[in-house]
């Protein structure tokens, strides 16, 4: 092999320069911590936390470990990012829409609320819905209920709990639905290309998934209850709802300022995804006599996927490392309770801001991952 | 024979439909103006829900009855193709103009009509509306931070000899044009680096940064120019060379580091604060992230497998993570990397951080123009016996950069719209500031001001950014 310096050199002295950077920073780690008395190691996550969360799926209270809190923080984070990008995607999706409408307020509202959201830092959003906006709503004791069963108070909103026996049948029944829609659509796929003949599968989808849960109702012995929240006197002047379930202002106002920023390039995302379709794709669609919605669903829109989908999966990933700044509002995240509080009570730096960073890392990915598997399904098949 | 048919208006009785839809529609706007403006329900007499839905059916009304196509009047003819082409839009207009209306009063109360500006205390605020004596007391906090009242001409006189220098670029004769790169991207931080030491410091900012550092960087540019075949060696050895020779023979102690101007007092970063840190954050991460982000993406596009798979680790790194993240591992975990005795202030730190963080964003971006490029362009040049570097400086980069510069414009605009996060690590720029007087107990219950402020400062410069870029993509524009 021939020995060419131009193409050895750059390389070793890349290597030396990292060998050298990770190497005078293990070194002085090392130091410090002998230094200071702390020691390396994993070993803190199984021990007692001692420390409380205000809002958690899972139960969770100081006598659990460490890894427990790391797991409700990451699974409150999941929560605001799953909701956050749900919501962003629809608000999303219809503003980039409104955005293209011939009708002239709806285009420069659209317009509007795109350039007014994005160009506010995230986090001053996030503060002035949860130190401005829902610090005015009224206290619970002064709260006009919506439609009887919701309370929004400063303290959050408070919804009816479901209250399910049988619940593993509903479950069952939903999940057959499922799947006899999608036997029912691969069979209409194949008749359709055999026979040429159409059938209703979006009727007898809603129709599948109205029926067979009903169903479980009737003879499964499912039985679905609500329980109503009802206002309860702490002391003097303090009132708290009790029962149901209790939406803390915290993430309210964290998925709020998330979607309605994210929502914000979504919709520029899909209008440039819409706009990139040639004008001949739509002009071609109508000639063949589609109506104007048959057309978006099925010219424009399969096609503007392919455009639409990467920038989005971007910002799907912006959203869920945004949903860090939760800890700004103490909103019990993985940030706030691993990296703020735990590392505050163990000392441990490297440790914990290592697990919190592979964290977002493994979940970036993910999210990166299957959005590419989902890119590369409704790529155009080139033969 | 004449018999009119209300469900399709034609054009036969033009008139008459114009003017009961017209009037119709009217109704209905006054109807909602009154109500919003005047809080007169003329429809009172009605149960409550259709009270409210009234002005809506009726507007709905007119605007079918208007709804004529290609009816003579070119007026009637745009309002029809802009408002009102079908009843789904003609509803939506509708329901938007109501919308407009009934929020404009409340809005415009409390932000100029019952709001209050007079006075220094917050007895002055008297109204139901906004005060913005708050804001008015606190504006030099906002935009100063914690920095020295008597001091805060400095922080003016550096700004605005920056912008000075800045603006050299409009007033450039065509002979000094080819020079412009090389001041914007070499000359420009330096000077703003010593304005900042100077005079918004006052004193020792960064670790030991000193005229030997100067003068490797120096070196290193000089490097470009030295001839192919040795630039090599040159880049190796030259400016180490240079900056320990300067600091071990050359220069005397008291000569190497960089001193402080008679007079001044220093000004510990902790104190900087407010709209001011964020320029100061935003410039400096601007400066650096850029040529970062340059050599990472030709670092990932390079054909040399280490340098290639060191970048693209580096890069996915930094984007998979947010920031505030990074900036928790510069405040707690960084300091446990460095040597005991080596101080290194946390203005720097987080600035290096974003500096990064951002880096590998923009690396992705021109990465993208590099890729855009045809392959003919890089044949062309190597077939003119260009060099990896004379290539990529002459021939590439102006055109990958040309293609990227609305990305590269989002990529800034959201390092500015980062910037309030420095508060989680105690920076106090304006978000921090706001946050400190909130909490003040002579002011309090403010809030909803202060965010409104902080918010509009923000969108004005952002929207000035994306606007700028715009601009700057059109003048840039090529025909291909």
């Amino acid at each position: 092999m021939k020995f060419n310096i131009k193409k050895i050199a750059p390389q070793l002295l890349t290597l030396l320069f990292v060998i050298l950077v990770f190497g005078f920073f293990s070194y002085n780690a090392q130091l410090n911590m002998e230094n200071r008395g702390i020691d390396f190691g994993y070993g803190f996550l199984s021990q007692e936390s001692s420390f409380d969360v205000q809002f958690s799926l899972i139960e969770y209270d100081g006598s659990h470990s460490y890894f427990r809190a790391y797991l409700v923080g990451l699974l409150n984070t999941i929560l605001v990012s799953v909701i956050g990008i749900i919501l962003a995607t629809i608000i999303g999706v219809i503003v980039g829409i409104a955005r293209l409408s011939s009708n002239y307020l709806i285009k420069n509202t659209a317009a509007f609320y795109v350039e007014f959201f994005r160009n506010i830092p995230l986090l001053l959003q996030i503060f002035f819905w949860y130190f401005a906006a829902l610090r005015a709503l009224p206290l619970p004791q002064d709260t006009e209920s919506i439609m009887g069963v919701f309370y929004l108070t400063i303290k959050g909103l408070f919804v009816p709990a479901f209250i399910w026996e049988n619940f593993n049948i509903f479950i069952y029944s939903i999940i057959a639905a499922v799947i006899s829609i999608v036997v029912i659509k691969i069979y209409a796929k194949r008749k359709q290309e055999n026979e040429g003949k159409q059938t209703p599968v979006f009727l007898i989808s809603i129709g599948l998934l109205f029926v067979l849960p009903l169903l479980s109702f009737l003879i499964g012995g499912v039985s679905l209850s609500f329980e109503i929240p009802v206002l309860k006197k702490l002391s003097k002047t303090s009132y708290i709802y009790e029962g149901g379930v209790g939406i803390p202002p915290e993430l309210i106002a964290l998925t709020l300022a998330l979607s309605l920023y994210t929502a914000t390039f979504i919709a520029e995302c899909v209008r440039a995804g819409i706009q990139g379709v040639g004008k001949g794709q739509k002009e071609a669609a109508a000639s063949i006599g589609l109506n104007p919605n048959q057309i978006l669903k099925l010219v424009v829109m399969p096609q503007a996927l392919r455009i639409i989908i990467p920038p989005t999966t971007n910002q799907y990933l912006n959203l869920t490392k945004n949903s860090s700044l939760a800890a700004a509002i103490a909103y019990p995240d993985l940030v706030l309770i691993f990296a703020g509080t735990a590392l505050m009570q163990t000392g441990k730096a490297i440790e914990i801001v290592s697990i919190t960073m592979l964290t977002y890392l493994s979940l970036s990915l993910s999210i990166s991952v299957l959005m590419n598997w989902y890119n590369k399904k409704i790529a155009i098949k080139e033969k | 024979m004449n018999k009119i048919n209300f469900l399709k208006p034609d054009k036969s009785n033009l008139n008459l439909f114009l003017i009961s839809g017209l009037s119709l529609v009217f109704i209905s706007i006054f109807d909602v103006f009154l109500s919003s403006f005047f809080k007169i329900n003329a429809t009172g007499f009605l149960p409550t829900s259709v009270s409210f839905l009234l002005p809506l059916i009726i507007g709905f009304i007119g605007l079918h009855l208007i709804r004529i196509e290609y009816s003579g009047i070119r007026r009637l003819d745009e309002i029809n193709k802009n408002f009102n082409n079908n009843n789904f839009n003609a509803a939506l207009s509708l329901l938007i103009i109501f919308i407009i209306i009934k929020s404009l009063p409340p809005v415009l109360s409390w932000t100029v009509i019952d709001a209050n500006i007079s006075g220094n205390s917050k007895e002055a605020c008297t109204g139901d509306g906004a005060c913005w004596t708050y804001i008015k007391v606190w504006l030099r906090r906002f935009i100063y931070g914690l920095y020295p009242n008597e001091e805060q001409w400095r922080i003016n006189l550096s700004f605005i000899s920056l912008l000075a220098l800045g603006s050299v670029g409009y007033f450039a004769t065509e002979k000094f044009k080819k020079y412009l790169t090389l001041y914007y991207v070499v000359i420009y931080p330096i000077i703003a680096f010593l304005f900042i030491f100077f005079f918004i410091s006052g004193g020792p900012v960064f670790f030991d940064f000193s005229y030997g550092i100067i003068a490797s960087v120096v070196a290193i540019i000089i490097g470009f120019f030295v001839p192919n075949k040795f630039k090599l060696y040159y880049f190796c050895f030259v400016p180490l060379a240079v900056y320990l020779s300067l600091n071990l023979f050359i220069l005397p102690e008291e000569y190497v580091e960089l001193g402080k101007l008679e007079g001044l007092n220093w000004v510990e970063t902790g104190a900087w604060g407010g709209l001011a840190l964020t320029f100061i954050v935003s410039f400096f991460c601007l400066i650096f992230c850029f040529p970062i982000g340059m050599a990472l993406a030709l670092g990932r596009r390079s054909e040399l497998p280490f340098i290639k798979y060191t970048s693209v680790v580096f890069i996915e790194f930094w984007r998979g993570v947010p920031l505030i993240t990074v900036l928790f591992m510069s405040s707690v975990m960084f300091p446990m990397f460095l040597p005991e005795d080596f101080f290194l202030d946390k203005l720097v730190r987080v600035i290096i951080a974003i500096s990064l963080f951002e880096a590998a964003y923009v690396a992705e971006v021109i990465r993208g123009g590099l890729q855009a490029l045809p392959r003919g362009q890089y044949d062309a040049a190597k077939s003119l016996g260009m060099g990896y570097w004379k290539m990529h400086i002459f021939v590439i980069l102006p055109q990958a950069l040309k293609l990227v510069i609305p990305g590269i414009a989002n990529t800034f605009l959201a390092l500015v719209k980062d910037t309030p996060l420095i508060l989680v690590v105690g920076l106090l720029e304006i978000a921090g500031m706001l946050q400190m007087a909130k909490t003040n107990p002579k002011w309090l219950g403010y809030s909803m001001e202060g965010y409104v402020f902080a918010a509009v400062v923000f969108w004005i410069i952002c929207y000035a950014m994306s606007k700028y870029s715009y601009n700057l993509e059109e003048k840039y524009k090529t025909e291909r």
